[in-house]
Parts: structure tokens; C-alpha cells; sequence
């Protein structure tokens, strides 16, 4: 087992029990007994009153030679030659990563122009790894995947971020698991470690109800998708000098095969990721009703309607409005909660916002966490007379 | 035609709520359900077993209890359940989870094989992808309508950012499904009557011919540091007074930082 329980310091309290997550934790001859449930998760350390659970160190593997590998890499996706926005808050996060470690910062194109590899080093790459081949115009999992474990294997980067977009979530894990070392998935920070110079590797867990930091202590490259709309964009240099290293795509195979491209953007989904106000509901409108108020605030400031996973889940509003894990990544300039109670998963779709505004009836709510300006009160009460003073500074 | 479905018993995370005291998780009364994709995953396999023939094998990994989910697989149509369970599987992330999984689908041999697109308790959506590279087969992800199945190929629309693409693969293959593709079935009486007598096939480490340093925590690159309620924001201001000061107090906010 990845913990392990001290039976002589274990008093048989119990108090592990209902703080595992997945039932791992079970009594045996009054002591506690960790079952093959366990998803060493380590929750249970904290909570053990007597610090008997411990957690099993691993050893690092035989001839693992952690630093023989350098630099920080991130790999840039295109659709139809253009950049995706993403690869900009990747080199953003890649660069202060690099500059931490004190190396240096690549970035890894397929299937685009060398004008484009060249936008890349003006956001802050050192070097572009760029293959124009026709075979990564279309993405198709096989190659991309090949191609990139090629080019690890070769160069050795220590780090190698991607985003968590449909398409990087898709082939990095087979990046991943040929290579043989740990991906993390959907971080919404990453720092560096300064003691032992390891990947801190932040993201929700457990269905976005609470934190996790995860390593990867004896493998290399450390791996990460990151999700888009959390990091800020690096700073762009006109003047700003790099190499370009161009690749070519021998050996590369392929099974699937893309016939068509299709667009298709809801309206909604791109007023909500453009909006520079959204106003959200939740629970706590208490009835399907409730969004008619939450839709005349966000007329009157010209903004979106958004709401949290509940209120969705309550069949009161579209899913295609959520904001939240397993809904859409926002960060207005104005964020208002209304009636939400901010649980991780909502928050990590919404604490970029400039400025948070909650209302909600219980000052206990984790969404005043986050919020920049709070009020604790019936929103029945304070969204008319918002909407009222609103109406009357604009002269409505 | 060869199906494995694989899915995952977790508990209900939307039930899970947060001991704002201590940060941490409250596991109490919540229940274990089949990840709510791997329904839909289940639902593709039934569906394309119809149109093909074959059969449909429904594989998780997990604790004993973990049965009780391959039963209600069954109860919905599926044909057989292998359970793998040992503790040397203990501690997995997703490399070891991913690695193990595909031994035992090498073991029972399969044409198509089917995935949630994540489970809602880690949400990585990674055990699909990494599960075909260990097979050594293609994979599409986010699959949202399957258009076409032969001997040899399938067609399917794939999820992108702006849209989606129609994608054609050889088989086999794997695909990672989302809950647009289609509505699971319920149990039908008869399929409950199957599921209590099926019997489930239970494989351990030796069964699939797995190094104890490929499975479990010791095949697991990752590890978890440590967990967090997320902290307070420094700046805040919580607005007091009657709603009519509360509402005055956050007007003049939004003015002097010309918000408004």
C-alpha cells in the first residue's frame, strides 16, 4: 500500500474513516486497516490525530539519471495553420518555469509555417521545434504522438507542458505512457519546487471538491496539461531572438484519417469565454425563476448569463451555460455569483476573474474565498435593488 | 466483433462536500455508482454489438466491490464481466491503471474497445489514450456520434474546439466517449436475472502476466503530495449593513476602481 497505518501509535478513533474519498479505510481488531481501495490520495494523513498514517516512500528507480534531462518545453497546437491561443499562456507559464530552473524554453509546432515558429519566439521561446510536414496538418493522434516522443527521447526536456484541450488531452497521454513517466492532467498551477527543483503540479481532484499537488519525483520528463484560460500570456518582444529547428516526419504512421473539418460554435459558449461581465446563478436562486433576475442584471451591465453546476444539474438552465470543471473556463473583468456556493469545481472555472463579486445567504460559503467584494444576504433582496441603482445611475 | 467496455466504479462526487474546518473530504453516505460516461460507453458497445454481432465484455479494475458495477453492466445487456483485483494493483495513477488495463484487454482480445471519456472522481480523461498506445492500436477521443462500423473501419465525429471532425480509423481501435452520443438504457428484467447469475471472471497480477513494477504504486510515476481546500483571497471585502448599505457600499467599490 502507498500509505501504511502505525497500528502501535493507532488508538482505533476511527476519525481516517470518513475522511477517505474512496472507502479505503476500513477497522480491524480496533485498529485501522487500509484496504485495496486506496488511490494514495493521502487525505488521511492530516486527519489522523496521532500521525499513525504514514506514507510509503518509493524509491527511485536504477540508473534513473534525472539530470541528464534540461529545458522546458510546451508544445504549441494549431488548427488550420493558425496558433490556438493556448500556446501563448503555455509559453507564459513556460517561460517563468524556465527562468526558475535557470534554462531555457522551447516550443514544439506541427504542421505550421515558419512565420508562425517565429510569433512563437516573440511570446518568449528560446527555440521552436518545428516539423511543416503535410502528414500534422490534421491532427491525428498517431503521428503527433510519434513525432514527439521522437524528439524526447532525442533532446531530454525536463518538463513538457500541453494543454488541456481536446487535442492535447488526447495525445500526450500516449506520449506518456511510451516514454514511460507521470501526467498531470488540467493543472491550474504550476510551480517549482525550491528545495528539490521538482514540477509542483496543482489541480482540482475529486470531482473539483478539493485541491491536489501532485510530483513526479523519479521519471523525466515531468508532463502536464494545463488549462486554457488560467495562466497569462508571457510578454511579447518584437526584438526577441530565438532558433528555429526544423524536423521532418520520417517513419511516421497512421491509422485514422480526418475526412472532414466541421465548425460549429454556439453562440453561448462564445459569449461566455468573450464576456467581459458574466453574471452566474445557482442553488440558491431556488427555482428555475431566479435566472430571470440573474438575465436582467447581465443585460443591464451588457454581459453573460453563466451558472454553477447545480443549478444546471436542477435542469434550470443548459449545460452549455456552466462555468466551472466540467463546464467553461472564464475570466471576465466582473464575475457575480449569485446564490453559488463556490465548491472547487465551480471555482476553478471562475477564480481568474479580475474582480469577484458574491452574494449568498450563508457567510460560510467557500465562494467569499475568492471573492473581492462580498455581500451575505437574500439576493430576492439585493439583486432588484442593484438592478434598481444600476438602472438609476444609468438613468433608466 | 470483439467489444471490451471499460468502466470504473467512483463514488458520486457530486455528493462530496467539504468539512470547511479541516479541508477535508466528506465520504460519509456517499454512494458508488459506474462513472456516469462509462453508461454511455456501455450503452455504444450494446449498440454496436446489435448492428455487428459479437459480443460485448464489460473489465474494471478495483476492489472486490467494484463486481457489483460489471453486474449492472450485465443487467443492461453486456455479455460477460472480468473483475481485476489484487492488491498489488493498489495506489495506481494513471500510467499503472492504463498499463494493466490494456494486459488484460491483450488477454481477452477485442475489435473495438470503449471508454468513458473520464472518470468524475479524477478526471483525467488520460487511462483511454494511454491504454491504446499500450495496445499499440489508434484511438479517437470525445466521440459524440458513431456514423458508420465495417469489418475493417469505423467513422466517427470526434469533439474539437470549434467544432468537430469526422474521423475514420482501422480497427481495432479505441474510442473515448461523451454523453451526447447516446442515452444508456436502464436494465431490462431479464438482464437483471443475467446479471445475478453471471459469473464474473476475477484476475489478479499473475493472471495477466504483469511485473509487480509495472502495476500499482510501484508502476506509478506520479504521486500525490498533498491535497487542499483552495485559500482566501487577501483583498476581499465582505459589504455590511442593510441590502440597501450592502448594495450603496458596492456601487461606490465599483466606482472608485471604474468599474462603472
Amino acid at each position: 500500500m502507498p500509505v501504511i497505518i502505525n497500528r502501535d501509535k493507532c488508538t482505533g478513533c476511527e476519525e481516517c474513516i470518513a475522511s477517505c474519498p474512496v472507502s479505503a479505510i476500513e477497522m480491524k481488531d480496533g485498529k485501522a486497516f487500509i484496504n485495496e481501495y486506496c488511490e494514495a490520495c493521502m487525505t488521511c494523513l492530516n486527519v489522523c490525530p496521532e500521525g499513525a498514517i504514514v506514507e510509503v516512500q518509493k524509491e527511485a528507480p536504477d540508473g534513473a539519471d534525472l539530470k541528464a534531462y534540461k529545458g522546458v518545453w510546451i508544445f504549441a497546437e494549431q488548427r488550420g495553420g493558425k496558433i490556438s491561443s493556448i500556446a501563448y499562456e503555455l509559453l507564459g507559464i513556460g517561460r517563468k518555469l524556465a527562468d526558475d530552473r535557470g534554462t531555457n524554453l522551447s516550443a514544439v509546432l506541427f504542421g505550421a509555417t515558419e512565420a508562425a515558429a517565429g510569433e512563437l519566439i516573440k511570446w518568449g521561446a528560446d527555440r521552436v521545434y518545428l516539423c511543416q510536414d503535410q502528414i500534422l496538418s490534421q491532427f491525428n493522434d498517431e503521428p503527433y504522438s510519434q513525432l514527439l516522443i521522437s524528439l524526447i527521447n532525442r533532446h531530454k526536456p525536463e518538463i513538457v507542458l500541453a494543454g488541456a484541450t481536446p487535442i492535447g488531452r488526447s495525445f500526450i497521454p500516449r506520449v506518456a505512457a511510451k516514454i514511460r513517466t507521470g501526467l498531470t492532467a488540467d493543472c491550474t498551477s504550476l510551480q517549482i519546487d525550491k528545495e528539490t527543483g521538482n514540477l509542483l503540479q496543482i489541480r482540482p481532484a475529486f470531482g473539483g471538491n478539493i485541491m491536489a499537488t501532485i510530483l513526479c519525483p523519479n521519471n523525466r520528463p515531468q508532463m502536464a496539461t494545463v488549462r486554457p484560460r488560467v495562466m497569462k500570456r508571457g510578454e511579447y518582444d518584437e526584438n526577441r531572438n530565438g532558433e528555429i529547428v526544423t524536423i521532418g516526419a520520417d517513419g511516421l504512421s497512421c491509422r485514422t484519417k480526418v475526412l472532414e473539418t466541421v465548425k460549429e460554435v454556439s453562440d453561448i459558449a462564445v459569449n461566455l469565454q468573450e464576456a467581459n461581465i458574466i453574471v452566474s446563478g445557482g442553488r440558491g436562486l431556488g427555482d428555475p425563476k431566479g435566472f430571470s433576475l440573474v438575465q436582467e442584471l447581465a443585460e443591464l451591465l451588457g454581459g453573460a448569463v453563466g451558472s454553477s453546476r447545480a443549478a444546471v444539474d436542477a435542469g434550470w438552465i443548459p449545460h452549455r451555460h456552466q462555468v466551472g470543471q466540467t463546464g467553461k473556463t472564464v475570466c471576465p473583468t466582473i464575475y457575480i455569483a449569485c446564490g453559488i456556493s463556490g465548491a472547487v469545481q465551480h471555482l476553478v472555472g471562475m477564480q481568474s476573474s479580475d474582480i469577484i463579486i458574491a452574494i449568498n445567504k450563508n457567510p460560510d460559503a467557500p465562494i467569499f474565498n475568492v471573492a473581492t467584494f462580498g455581500i451575505v444576504g437574500d439576493l430576492y433582496e439585493v439583486l432588484p435593488l442593484l438592478i434598481k441603482k444600476l438602472k438609476e445611475a444609468k438613468g433608466i | 466483433m470483439n467489444i471490451v467496455v471499460c468502466v470504473k466504479q467512483v463514488p458520486d462526487t457530486a455528493e462530496v462536500k467539504i468539512n470547511p474546518e479541516t479541508g477535508t473530504l466528506i465520504r460519509e453516505g456517499v454512494p458508488s455508482i459506474i462513472n456516469p460516461f462509462d453508461l454511455h460507453a456501455i450503452e455504444a458497445g450494446l449498440f454496436l454489438k446489435e448492428k455487428t454481432g459479437g459480443k460485448v465484455a464489460v473489465l474494471t479494475m478495483g476492489p472486490p466491490q467494484a463486481e457489483a458495477a460489471l453486474r449492472e453492466a450485465i443487467a443492461m445487456g453486456a455479455d460477460e464481466g472480468v473483475l481485476l483485483s489484487d492488491r498489488a494493483f493498489a495506489g495506481s495513477d494513471t500510467w499503472a491503471t492504463s498499463f494493466t488495463l490494456s494486459k488484460a484487454i491483450s488477454k481477452l482480445g477485442a475489435d473495438i474497445i470503449i471508454c468513458g471519456k473520464q472518470a468524475i472522481d479524477g478526471d483525467t480523461a488520460q487511462v483511454g489514450p494511454e491504454t491504446a498506445e499500450f495496445l499499440n492500436i489508434p484511438h479517437i477521443s470525445y466521440v459524440r456520434k458513431i456514423e458508420d462500423v465495417a469489418d475493417t473501419s469505423i467513422r466517427v465525429h470526434r469533439i474539437m474546439d470549434e467544432g468537430y471532425d469526422i474521423v475514420e480509423s482501422a480497427l481495432p481501435v479505441l474510442l473515448t466517449v461523451v454523453r451526447e452520443l447516446n442515452e444508456p438504457r436502464l436494465p431490462s428484467l431479464k438482464g437483471k436475472m443475467a446479471a445475478k447469475k453471471a459469473v464474473i471472471q476475477k484476475w489478479g497480477q499473475a493472471d495477466i502476466v504483469a511485473d509487480e513494477n509495472d502495476v500499482g504504486l510501484k508502476g506509478s510515476p506520479t504521486q500525490v503530495k498533498n491535497v487542499f481546500a483552495p485559500e482566501a483571497r487577501s483583498d476581499r471585502k465582505i459589504l455590511q449593513g442593510t441590502p440597501e448599505e450592502q448594495v450603496d457600499a458596492l456601487m461606490q467599490e465599483l466606482r472608485g476602481i471604474k468599474c462603472l
